[in-house]
């Protein structure tokens, strides 16, 4: 099958933008984008720039924009692109600065790793002394969430919305491999503490959208965002709940507790507190809301048998974890 | 007749009742038959899992067991409760002991949920259980030269092995629906991404700045207007339309439309039971365009 291939391409050194070309290959019913990639270097133009090694899903250095999503080149089919496409077209990874063509700058992306302190660490009293954090793993803790199957190939940082817009945050794979030390049972818990006040900072765990982006872009099943969760989850255990993250959990939780659903005309007052400044700055939508008749009534009636609902919260608070 | 308990949602509920004035408008005259699950309660909508995953699963565990009663499949008519209770209902349905132990939650209510409901959007539900044909058929006044954004939002979408409608990378229902009411769907990068939402009371910049960058894309693909299936997508890109446009320098005067809005309009249904008038955002500019066409002349309001 002759087909064609729309690859990005960049040359810092000749290029004032990026620009799209076409190359046609024969290709066979196994064929790989990173196949493909290497076939075009080779018979076409050997300027073509592109990071790979293993070719098979382990180094997670192929990670690259195929048809508009983040893939590792080296297990993707080009059939099935064609067919789920109809065209191939391949780019670097988004929203990371271009070296040459596929290749991208990933030292934001390792400087974000660093800064989550990826190695046991032990309590501030104890530092010095390492001996005091070496205890063994328990059982279960053994595998944390398959978050330690990250190849670190930055998909998902590349599909990440928010990091699109505020390249200051911490990102999905180094939230992912701080979940795994939260979750190491050999870290006493003044360190995970410790760890959580940092993450709860600006750009860490609470500047997520759940947008689903990382779980559904990652190579290894690593479910980035559920240990953004989980993350937030251990966070309000440890009682850090001064946050506007925080409060917009517990306030959302205690308002449905109470009436069943939602009522979006109190969640500005749980989110921001009573704290005139910020609250001044959500005043004029809402009153541009209530204009139009979009402000709930704050008082308004409990879903009927609320008070199962206020059981539920009672009953399952009792079993805390998750199921 | 297609029949199902219709599970509004708190936003439909609360700060967007456009959404359920206009889905109410359009089921009737679709030929749709609805129970409405009035004692059901929220979702979660991806929050109250945060503060306890189990209260959050036997919160939908009980909306499902109060719509296994009356025998009928759930209707969401927002994305995110959509996201939500789809992703719940698979899991309820699929891992070993769940169902068992979060109904014993709802055994003091005298609720069990048997795992055999599904939970099905607006929008899948038009596409496929209604069709497109039977849609087509109703079509008063279309959408003739119009450009229209698609926006879905992320629930909706993924992650797909528990949504399982549509592939997230190249989704069509939406587009077929712009297409079944007479318009043309423009095609940008942003129709799959986020609006922000879940921030913007906390982090507005950049929940404004996501919503903005998405939206001045689809201008610039040509939009006359957007249409979403999320409630809390339209809150982000209609109710901070202004700030979205501040936070990335440009004009954006873009109308937004619920689902059930570009669908009621189509069909020729008064604006004011589409509650058209509840928008920050005017959509007079729609509404315009579609009397001078030749379309009933629409209420002003």
């Amino acid at each position: 099958m002759r087909l064609a291939f729309l690859i990005q391409r960049f040359n810092p050194e000749v290029d004032s933008h990026s620009s799209t070309r076409r190359y046609h290959l024969d290709v066979g019913r196994g064929t790989t984008v990173l196949d493909a990639l290497i076939r075009i270097k080779n018979e076409h133009d050997g300027s073509l720039a592109l990071r790979y090694s293993c070719r098979s899903a382990i180094c997670g250095s192929c990670a690259m924009e195929i048809n508009g999503s983040e893939k590792l080149a080296c297990r993707t089919s080009v059939r099935r692109e064609w067919e789920r496409h109809g065209m191939v077209t391949v780019a670097p990874l988004r929203n990371l600065p271009v070296i040459k063509d596929l290749t991208v700058d990933m030292s934001s992306f390792w400087g974000k790793i660093r800064d989550v302190t990826p190695w046991l660490t032990s309590a501030p009293q104890n530092a010095g002394r390492p001996d005091i954090a070496q205890r063994s793993p328990s059982p279960a803790s053994s595998h944390f969430h398959n978050v330690d199957a990250c190849i670190m190939c930055a998909a998902c940082v590349a599909a990440c919305t928010v990091h699109e817009v505020s390249k200051e945050f911490a990102g999905p794979a180094a939230l992912a491999k701080a979940d795994r030390f939260l979750e190491d049972h050999r870290e006493p818990i003044e360190a995970k503490r410790h760890r959580l006040t940092v993450l709860e900072q600006e750009h860490g765990i609470w500047d997520c959208t759940r947008c689903n982006f990382c779980v559904e872009v990652c190579p290894k099943d690593v479910k980035p965002m559920e240990a953004i969760i989980r993350l937030r989850r251990s966070a309000l255990a440890a009682g850090l709940t001064a946050t506007g993250g925080a409060r917009h959990i517990t306030g959302f939780a205690e308002l449905v507790r109470r009436h069943g659903r939602l009522n979006e005309a109190l969640m500005p007052l749980k989110i921001l507190g009573f704290n005139l400044r910020r609250l001044f700055t959500v005043l004029p939508l809402g009153l541009a809301m209530a204009r139009k008749g979009k402000v709930p009534n704050p008082f308004a009636a409990a879903i009927p048998g609320a008070a199962r609902i206020r059981d539920i919260f009672a009953a399952s608070r009792r079993h805390p974890g998750a199921p | 007749m297609p029949k199902y308990a219709l599970y509004p949602g708190c936003a439909a509920q609360g700060a967007t009742p456009e959404l359920y004035q206009s889905t109410m408008a359009i089921i009737g005259r679709l030929n749709i038959e609805v129970v409405e699950l009035k004692a059901a309660a929220c979702c979660g909508a991806g929050v109250v899992t945060e503060a306890n995953p189990e209260t959050a699963l036997a919160l939908n565990a009980r909306t499902f067991a109060q719509a296994e009663q009356l025998g009928l499949d759930v209707m969401t008519i927002c994305g995110t409760c959509q996201g939500v209770m789809g992703a719940a209902n698979q899991r309820l349905k699929q891992e070993p002991g769940l169902l068992e132990r979060i109904n014993r939650l709802l055994a003091p209510e005298g609720l069990a949920y048997r795992g055999t409901v599904q939970v099905k959007h607006l929008l899948w539900i038009i596409v496929r259980d209604i069709g497109l044909h039977e849609l087509r058929r109703h079509i008063r006044v279309p959408f003739k030269d119009f450009r229209v954004a698609p926006f879905y939002g992320c629930y909706i979408l993924r992650p797909s092995w528990d949504v399982g409608f549509e592939d997230p990378e190249n989704p069509s229902s939406l587009e077929k629906v712009i297409q079944a009411v007479g318009g043309d769907s423009i095609s940008y990068a942003g129709r799959t991404k986020c609006c922000g939402f879940p921030i913007i009371l906390e982090k507005e910049q950049i929940a404004v700045t996501m919503a903005g960058a998405n939206m001045k894309e689809a201008k610039e693909g040509g939009a006359d207007f957007m249409v979403t299936p999320c409630p809390l997508c339209h809150m982000s890109l209609d109710i901070y339309q202004e700030r979205a446009g501040k936070a990335i320098g440009a004009r954006l005067d873009l109308p937004i439309l619920h689902l059930p809005q570009l669908i009621g309009l189509a069909m020729g249904i008064p604006t004011k039971e589409l509650g058209l008038s509840r928008h920050l955002i005017p959509v007079d500019s729609i509404l315009k365009r579609m009397e001078k066409q030749g379309a009933p002349v629409h209420e002003s309001h």
